[in-house]
């Protein structure tokens, strides 16, 4: 696979990830039906979006930022990649072992709607997905010469921010997706009748996401 | 766990007032002496079965003497809470806890009518240990755990500390621990219920168990000693933030009941009697704008003078019989008040489209101290219409006739065997007694809580509303 396909196929993982935990109804567009229906006004959806957004996006940062750092460490890039992936099965296979869900999560007030999503992302792990799919975008832009590691750090920062947007701007996407069709046309029925448990696949995609960033970089 | 939200799990009341019809009822049977043990009797409500309007299985327990109550299901609707994320349980277990030997029972109900069974037992032990609380009563099942008040606190009395609530975990049914981080003015509890998208709790007061387990004690009951306040709480931050006091003579503040449609903010409170007047009173609660809550009495309810030759000793002496409001339901579009006059012998239906101006809508007499009306059918009631359940669809009201087993002796001398009896509401609302429906129940029992199949109108708690 060409350096090219590989960069746009990572790109497209970032967007196809965020597209999946938006349409996950545990990462809250539920919240925003909830919110415009409470405040009996259509506006509080998107606001109920853009604040589990801003969570979210926050989760991202707080994971991918400390990895980029590390990133600057070029003769560690092969251990560092495989420790990621490493640690993203773990959770993984912890997740699939331990099916219960944080009872601290439901103890938030519902009005911390920023709060609440960025714990469910650190909880589940929706941040950690990212970093091998990260880390995966930075060797193949490193490729092309011996940037200061000042410069290198500066760009992989850069890169932490662009994935976390746009894997936020797809997550609010499908999230918002959702909940404008179960608020406006599908109703309240739609939101138990279209709800799965996803925490098998969920757990599962995890080991696979993680078992990926290590074939490749072994 | 489950794939998909199990199918009694409702959105809003709205669906749930659409969903089929109950076929089945959990109706709590006491025997009132411990002579034998407490038990669960599951009764056909398919008017089409050859076994309708009778118990078609009976559990009883392992041990003796557990006087069983209140009781309500492992998860309900409250599981589609936005914030959980994650609703895969089964309504399947019903926790059945007995108020004098503090054990709690878990059964399973799944797979069908006869196939209940004990699940789980906690031993009285693990609820004092854990808890520093005593007498387990009303159960509510929440997003992240059940929800259990107790009526005695520490000590071999229950008075030694206050009661409170103390949460279960919703898989293992383990004690988890206490709920309340700070309890404020709150020294005594009887049931409680929430508001979940607001965020807010409220909780009544009864009394301690030395005013109530060896029966009332009227110097405590005549000098103002029973409970009286309402307590509202920020749920999430497990703090009481308000107390309303009722007012002393308003004595028993008992069951509390939210508008099941979350976007609205007010409820209902039932006052069992008013020791200047012997009236019961149903009172309105309400958050204002400004984030305070208040209370108002809406309605009241006048004794009714009696010969007294037809009184007990405890009542002879005021010449009249109390209404005794103990137990207030309310229908699922928040639409209908159900109240028990459990002394006069009448279920009041009472329009509550306006909550601060609660209209008699309609009423049906059976049993009562003094007026001792027999059900339609020919049979004879004994006691008063006491804990009340409506059907989802509100066109049922189901109720039983015992309030706790020492106070049934005081007031009903004669006694209370049980009985479950139904009345229809018409397509405008008009209540008649169906003379057709009386459950008969093993001899020697009393009957208390009843439980519907997939949820009723005193178990599910509601996360979104019902229209926009």
């Amino acid at each position: 696979m060409s350096s090219w396909h590989s960069t746009a196929a990572l790109w497209a993982a970032v967007v196809l990830s965020g597209l999946y935990h938006g349409a996950n109804p545990g990462m809250g567009w539920p919240l925003a039906v909830s919110a415009a229906l409470m405040e009996r006004r259509r506006d509080a959806l998107p606001k109920a979006i853009a604040a589990l957004g801003a969570g979210h996006f926050l989760a991202m940062l707080a994971i991918l930022l400390p990895f980029s750092m590390m990133t600057a460490l070029l003769i560690w890039e092969r251990p560092i990649r495989l420790a990621a992936g490493a640690l993203v099965i773990a959770l993984g296979s912890f997740l699939l072992a331990y099916r219960r869900h944080p009872r601290f999560l439901t103890r938030v007030p519902p009005h911390r709607l920023a709060f609440w999503s960025f714990l469910v992302a650190m909880a589940h792990g929706a941040a950690l997905m990212l970093v091998p799919i990260y880390l995966g975008l930075c060797a193949a832009g490193a490729g092309a010469g011996h940037a200061a590691m000042a410069e290198l750090m500066r760009a992989n920062s850069i890169q932490a921010v662009l994935v976390a947007a746009l894997h936020t701007f797809a997550m609010v996407t499908a999230g918002g997706l959702a909940a404008l069709c179960v608020y406006s046309w599908f109703g309240l029925k739609a939101l138990s009748a279209g709800w799965f448990n996803l925490d098998l696949a969920w757990a599962l995609s995890l080991i696979v996401v993680g078992g990926l960033a290590i074939g490749l970089a072994a | 766990m489950t794939v998909r939200p199990d199918p009694t799990f409702y959105a809003s009341p709205a669906l749930a007032i659409q969903a089929p019809p109950e076929t089945l009822a959990y109706t709590l049977m006491l025997s009132p002496d411990a002579s034998k043990p407490d038990g669960l009797a599951v009764v056909d409500l398919n008017p089409a079965s050859p076994s309708y309007g009778k118990i078609v299985h009976s559990l009883f327990m392992p041990y003796r003497g557990d006087e069983f109550h209140h009781f309500g299901w492992n998860a309900c609707s409250s599981a589609l809470s936005p914030m959980n994320g994650h609703p895969f349980r089964e309504r399947r277990y019903l926790i059945i806890p007995g108020i004098r030997s503090s054990r709690i029972y878990v059964v399973d109900v799944k797979g069908g009518p006869t196939a209940a069974k004990i699940h789980k037992i906690v031993e009285p032990e693990e609820v004092f240990a854990k808890t520093g609380y005593s007498r387990p009563h009303t159960i509510h099942c929440g997003p992240d755990g059940i929800y259990v008040s107790t009526l005695g606190g520490g000590g071999k009395d229950g008075a030694a500390s206050p009661p409170g609530i103390f949460i279960m975990d919703c898989d293992t049914f383990d004690i988890v621990g206490r709920y309340e981080i700070d309890r404020g003015d709150q020294d005594k509890q009887y049931d409680f219920w929430w508001n979940l998208p607001r965020d807010y709790m409220v909780s009544s007061e009864w009394a301690l168990p030395p005013q109530f387990e060896n029966g009332i004690v009227p110097a405590d009951l005549l000098s103002n000693k029973y409970g009286h306040k309402l307590h509202f709480w920020d749920l999430r931050g497990r703090r009481n933030v308000q107390t309303i006091d009722l007012g002393a003579n308003h004595q028993m503040a008992l069951e509390v009941r939210p508008a099941h449609d979350p976007v609205k903010e007010y409820g209902f409170c039932g006052v069992v009697v008013d020791t200047t007047n012997l009236e019961g009173s149903i009172w309105t609660w309400w958050r204002d704008k400004d984030g305070k809550f208040r209370a108002r009495k809406t309605a009241t309810i006048p004794p009714e003078s009696a010969d007294p030759a037809l009184l007990p000793d405890l009542l002879k002496g005021f010449g009249a019989v109390p209404p005794l409001v103990t137990d207030i339901d309310l229908s699922l579009d928040d639409k209908y008040l159900y109240v028990s006059c459990w002394g006069t012998g009448e279920l009041r239906q009472y329009d509550v489209s306006d909550p601060m101006a609660p209209k008699l809508a309609g009423s049906v007499h059976i049993g009562g101290i003094a007026r001792r009306t027999d059900h339609p059918g020919g049979r004879p009631f004994r006691g008063g219409p006491q804990m009340i359940e409506i059907s989802r669809n509100g066109r049922h009201v189901y109720w039983t006739n015992s309030l706790y087993s020492t106070w049934d002796d005081q007031f009903y001398p004669d006694g209370v065997p049980a009985a479950m009896v139904k009345a229809d509401v018409g397509a405008n609302g008009e209540l008649t007694l169906d003379k057709d429906f009386y459950v008969e129940f093993p001899e020697g029992y009393r009957s208390h809580q009843i439980r519907l199949e997939g949820g009723d109108c005193s178990t599910d708690s509601f996360c979104y509303p019902s229209a926009r």
